[in-house]
């Protein structure tokens, strides 16, 4: 995925002479460095340095450019938290943080390169969208999608290669679910790169007699509540999908809302509340957290039950 | 540019009412910073009475210089010069503090006119200001970019981040002016942790350094004058100053860093400074 986001800044660059990118010394990793190449006097490299390149991103919105301020998920939003909130949040500032190698994308270099609750963080700052893309080719569009929407903005980006999902035309309205599949027994909510798992469960539970519908919420923030609690209406029952905790992310957010206008069971398919694992390839950590169809699969069957009355 | 004595006078009578009015604010609300308001009051005087480029009718001005008051908790001395200026009425000052009212505990870009960016948590102002400069050299701009921050906020690691990236793309229209009153909160900030050897510091980091007088309108004047001259790098005004300046009882007492006064002490202090009543 990161690599159609950095070919997206590239060819977004030349359409927007406003578009700045900022790296933390993680370019080539991030493939801001596409950018780079193309617009070497609109990149700029901080170093080790993410409060100091948030604060820097600021000031650049504050001028009226479009900053894109890219480093690890885990070093932007842990470390540049405060940064975050008071430069970024509270001034309003139309800064765009890409927040890279996302979730448990960097597998290889473990727990302290993870971003377990960068979602629930995130939804928590006034002001803030978040976002996170399923696949490249929906990266692509909503690198774009965010840098013509104003405001500050969180855009998850995972490390990995993603199954593809969509064609290179599909667009992004920030803000709306995404209806992937009809189903009217219960629904699959999904976030980000596992929606591809909650599309898989869904065969899988096709095949079983259950029909699943499955909705995309790409927009953590602000959240599609009509859409979530419609399907909380018309289904009964809710699973939500993540590379997240279960703490906060998604499962909290469709919660809320439908803790307030329509309780169903709804089942959390996320990581458990634990610092993770170093692994040998992201699969195989997808796996170890839990975070695959059958799983999702398992967790539909058990909130059909629940909503059957028979647990 | 030559600058009159008539001119410096009424820079530094500006100064004094900075001070009377800042005083009041803060007694009148019950809160606020006066050991850093008063510290800084020639420094802003200076700044808003001749320095800055903007119009308060424009107060959106795409080429206006920009002013960051990165100790963001000198906000009444800032209120007072905005509203001397035009910026908002001078009665909005009386309701700083309430719910209602545009005026934060820290300044507030979003609510108050003429306050370019939000501030409140030290250490900051010198990265966003670097971003600021920059974002006018990549559109052609000619307007500067002002830092006030104070001694003690040098303290924060952001702080010197923002002073690594400025001199590395060569920001020279940032200009950083240290409020340098060697007090803050706790104590002394060569108590709490130490910043000498403080301009080495500064220069090590690649910056054009400057010593002066923060107190003394006419080396203030000169010294923003002369970073003008400088091209190739950002600059620094080290302005020694006293915390607490002109109120006797508060000067280099860190116990009147976030203290208001009573009646009493603002009756006192306001005598101190050569003003009767309340401005």
């Amino acid at each position: 995925m990161r690599r159609e986001v950095g070919e997206a800044l590239a060819e977004y660059g030349t359409a927007n002479p406003d578009v700045v990118v900022l790296d933390c010394d993680v370019s080539i990793s991030t493939q801001t460095v596409l950018f780079r190449r193309a617009h070497p006097d609109r990149f700029f490299n901080l170093g080790i340095a993410e409060a100091g390149m948030i604060d820097m991103a600021a000031g650049l919105a504050l001028g009226g450019k479009i900053p894109f301020a890219s480093a690890f998920a885990a070093m932007l939003c842990y470390r540049g938290l405060e940064q975050i909130r008071t430069c970024v949040a509270y001034n309003e500032a139309n800064v765009k943080l890409l927040a890279g190698y996302a979730g448990i994308s960097d597998y290889k270099d473990g727990p302290t390169h993870h971003s377990l609750f960068d979602l629930a963080v995130m939804r928590a700052v006034p002001n803030m969208t978040v976002v996170a893309p399923a696949d490249g080719n929906e990266a692509k569009a909503m690198v774009r999608a965010i840098g013509e929407r104003p405001g500050p903005t969180y855009m998850r980006v995972s490390r990995d290669d993603v199954p593809t999902l969509f064609g290179g035309d599909v667009a992004v309205e920030i803000g709306k679910g995404r209806l992937m599949a009809e189903g009217g027994d219960l629904t699959i909510l999904a976030i980000g790169t596992v929606l591809g798992a909650a599309v898989a469960a869904g065969a899988e539970l096709s095949a079983e007699g259950v029909s699943a519908r499955i909705v995309e919420i790409h927009t953590l923030k602000p959240l599609d509540a009509a859409l979530i609690i419609r399907c909380a209406r018309e289904t009964g029952a809710l699973v939500t999908v993540e590379e997240h905790s279960v703490i906060g992310g998604l499962h909290g957010a469709v919660c809320e809302a439908v803790g307030r206008e329509r309780p169903v069971p709804v089942a959390a398919v996320g990581i458990p509340d634990r610092f993770q694992r170093t692994a040998p390839d992201v699969d195989a950590l997808m796996r170890y957290c839990r975070l695959t169809p059958d799983a999702v699969a398992e967790a539909a069957r058990e909130v059909l039950a629940a909503k059957r009355g028979e647990r | 540019m030559s600058v009159t004595e008539g001119q410096v006078a009424g820079i530094e009578e500006a100064a004094r009412r900075l001070r009377a009015t800042a005083l009041t604010m803060i007694q009148g609300r019950g809160a606020g910073h006066p050991g850093g308001s008063l510290s800084c009051a020639d420094i802003v005087a200076v700044l808003y009475l001749h320095v800055l480029r903007i119009d308060p009718r424009n107060p959106a001005d795409p080429d206006r210089d920009r002013f960051i008051l990165s100790k963001g908790h000198a906000s009444a001395t800032l209120y007072a010069a905005l509203a001397m200026r035009g910026f908002f009425p001078q009665g909005d000052l009386e309701r700083w503090g309430e719910i209602g009212c545009h005026l934060q505990g820290h300044p507030d870009r979003l609510g108050t006119p003429g306050i370019d960016v939000s501030t409140g948590v030290l250490g900051h102002g010198v990265s966003i200001g670097a971003g600021l400069a920059l974002s006018a050299r990549l559109s052609g701009r000619r307007f500067r970019t002002y830092v006030l921050v104070g001694d003690g906020e040098c303290q924060a690691g952001v702080l010197w981040e923002g002073a690594m990236a400025a001199a590395r793309y060569r920001l020279a229209a940032l200009t950083v002016i240290v409020d340098a009153n060697g007090v803050q909160l706790d104590g002394f900030v060569h108590d709490v942790m130490p910043l000498e050897p403080f301009a080495d510091k500064w220069r090590s980091f690649g910056w054009a350094v400057r010593e002066v007088d923060g107190h003394n309108v006419r080396e203030l004047l000169d010294a923003l004058d002369a970073v003008r001259n400088v091209h190739d790098r950002p600059s620094v005004l080290i302005a020694r100053t006293i915390k607490g300046k002109g109120v006797g009882f508060m000067e280099n007492d860190h116990l009147w860093h976030g203290v208001a006064p009573t009646r009493e002490e603002l009756a006192a202090a306001l005598r101190g400074l050569g003003v009767e009543d309340a401005p």
